[in-house]
């Protein structure tokens, strides 16, 4: 369990992370999400003791990562920034932070095969690509064999194996009761590993829910619809609430109607109606809604749609 | 544990972190970097036989060297000619022992795993000047008895008054020198800003000093870093030094000051 109370952490004037509050449970995978820039690494460093809050706090277990006897028996961290040496073999940069615990070197071994690295455990990392070196930290992370993980973009530079690699690993990590804290850019990551998703945008808490709940904190559900004589079904279809973007000679985007509402107006109006496709707000739409307009998600009010072209009102 | 992970329990047994661990870590962690072989086997290579290759030429060239000169001769210095190349080797390595994990990003791994910080201090300093102790030691007699076998007529026994003294106040000397390079580290957290740092104290100091008024300089240049480190191994000092261990206790003074400014700078800055 991971507590985060009203975490803050300014520099000079800059307020990066601001009083930010929310809690992790284990035994589920939870996402942390945010466009790049919105606090997400900061947070992450705040929470293992490297960044001190401005204010606030963040506990593990109830207890300030500082104050943990054996830390990584508790918590393991992967950094989005590569914090390995790089003229130090991936063996001994496990037997170096192994040594701090006592951890045995059998159990070095095991982890460097783990995460298929066996090969390579006695070359230098400065050799190693983006992908082997995020292994090696995964590694690191799990070294004290930790309850709590927290992870920094850990699918950054794995290749399409690693990638699904690191989503089983995540899921059966959280299966065997672990709190599993993970951030990442992309909702559509989040979507297939998180149950649950913490997000924030600019410092700021946004939401914080069961990914399944995402989507429906989105207004953005449209209806493509393509039509020989659009600009006058453009015309019949205007009203309050509904939003037209023109995307083609014959192609209309709208939202704030149903298709069969659509499709009657059009009958009414007796426009042909090539296409009709009713298409759902993705999770990563509804993951730019919140973080688009973080401010108008944070006052409570539903976001409007401000990029479009053909606005009736 | 269970309080920090109520769903998990671990099989694996970890000990808790203690100094004594962090030591170990330390260890491994000089000894696993091609850097510090290097520097080691540059400095005590220079320490051991620097004096050697000096006092062949020496002993070759005696007759035609100045009276002045042969009079200001001190056998035992000449074989410990390579210390002040050895002193650099090592305040280097000690900074870069520091520096190479700020620069590549380790020290955040570092700090995870002992967050407390002053541990990996302390034991970033005991594992560095321990091993340039206990080395240096052994290259500066070696080095004494080389230099005394090419100085041949010239040479001076260990017996002889000050002897002793010097050679094992030369890897003292080193010794702190180590320590002062690992408190620059910390301080100053880049490769070439404490490499900078370094050369600034033991070697342009005493040139900046030369350049003051007589009175100043007399009052200063005992008390600089480097003379009163030198005065246990010097034996033709410059006149006004300080008694030899007394200069070496203000060199150690100097270290202790370097170690408690890098113990409030790493305990208070974000890593």
């Amino acid at each position: 369990m991971i507590q985060a109370e009203g975490l803050t952490k300014a520099y000079g004037g800059a307020t990066v992370v601001d009083h930010l509050t929310f809690s992790v449970r284990p035994g589920v995978v939870t996402g942390f999400l945010g466009p790049n820039g919105a606090g997400k690494s900061t947070t992450m460093r705040m929470m293992v003791g490297l960044d001190r809050p401005t204010a606030g706090s963040v506990t593990i277990g109830g207890r300030s990562y500082r104050n943990l006897p054996a830390p990584l028996h508790e918590v393991g961290v992967l950094l989005e920034s590569r914090a390995i040496h790089t003229g130090r073999t991936a063996f001994m940069h496990l037997r170096v932070l192994a040594a701090t615990h006592g951890i045995p070197r059998s159990r070095v071994l095991d982890l460097i095969e783990m995460v298929g690295l066996g090969e390579v455990a006695g070359k230098r990392v400065g050799t190693f690509s983006l992908g082997m070196t995020q292994r090696l930290g995964i590694a690191a992370a799990l070294l004290g064999d930790p309850g709590t993980l927290v992870l920094d973009e850990p699918v950054n530079g794995l290749d399409p194996d690693g990638i699904r690699w690191i989503r089983n690993l995540l899921k059966d990590l959280a299966g065997q009761g672990r709190t599993v804290f993970v951030s990442s850019h992309l909702m559509s990551e989040m979507a297939l590993t998180a149950e649950h998703v913490v997000i924030i945008g600019k410092g700021r808490l946004l939401a914080d829910l069961p990914v399944g709940e995402v989507l429906a904190s989105t207004t953005r559900a449209s209806v493509t619809v393509r039509s020989p004589d659009a600009r006058r079904l453009e015309t019949a279809l205007a009203g309050p609430g509904v939003v037209i973007t023109r995307s083609g000679p014959d192609l209309l985007v709208v939202t704030g109607l149903t298709a069969a509402q659509i499709g009657d107006h059009a009958l009414a109006e007796r426009v042909a109606v090539h296409e009709l496709t009713p298409r759902h707000a993705s999770l990563e739409e509804a993951f730019m809604d919140l973080t688009n307009d973080a401010v108008e998600f944070h006052g409570g009010t539903p976001a409007a749609p401000s990029e479009t072209l053909g606005v009736s009102a | 544990m269970s309080a920090a992970a109520p769903g998990y329990v671990s099989p694996v047994e970890v000990q808790p972190v203690t100094q004594r661990s962090v030591i170990g870590s330390e260890w491994f962690k000089l000894t696993s970097l091609r850097s510090s072989w290097l520097a080691l086997v540059l400095g005590l290579g220079a320490l051991g036989f620097l004096g050697g290759v000096v006092g062949f030429f020496l002993n070759r060239d005696w007759d035609r060297m100045r009276p002045a000169r042969q009079a200001a001769f001190d056998a035992v210095g000449t074989s410990l000619a390579g210390a002040r190349f050895a002193q650099l080797a090592i305040g280097v390595l000690g900074v870069l022992f520091v520096t190479g994990e700020y620069g590549t990003g380790m020290i955040r791994s570092s700090l995870t795993a002992v967050p407390t910080r002053l541990p990996v201090l302390w034991a970033k300093t005991a594992v560095f000047a321990g091993v340039t102790l206990v080395t240096t030691e052994i290259f500066a007699f070696v080095g004494f008895f080389v230099g005394q076998l090419t100085l041949g007529a010239h040479s001076v026994p260990l017996s002889s008054d000050g002897a002793l003294r010097a050679v094992i106040g030369t890897g003292l000397y080193l010794a702190v020198v180590a320590v002062l390079g690992v408190a620059l580290g910390f301080i100053v957290r880049s490769t070439a800003g404490g490499i900078a740092a370094l050369v600034l104290v033991l070697l342009v100091l005493p040139g900046v000093v030369a350049i003051l008024p007589q009175t100043w300089q007399d009052t200063i240049s005992p008390y600089l870093p480097s003379n009163a480190g030198a005065a246990l191994y010097d034996l033709r000092p410059e006149p006004g030094s300080l008694a030899p261990w007394a200069g070496f206790g203000v060199f150690c003074l100097y270290a202790v000051a370097g170690l408690i400014a890098a113990a409030l700078v790493l305990n208070r800055r974000d890593a």
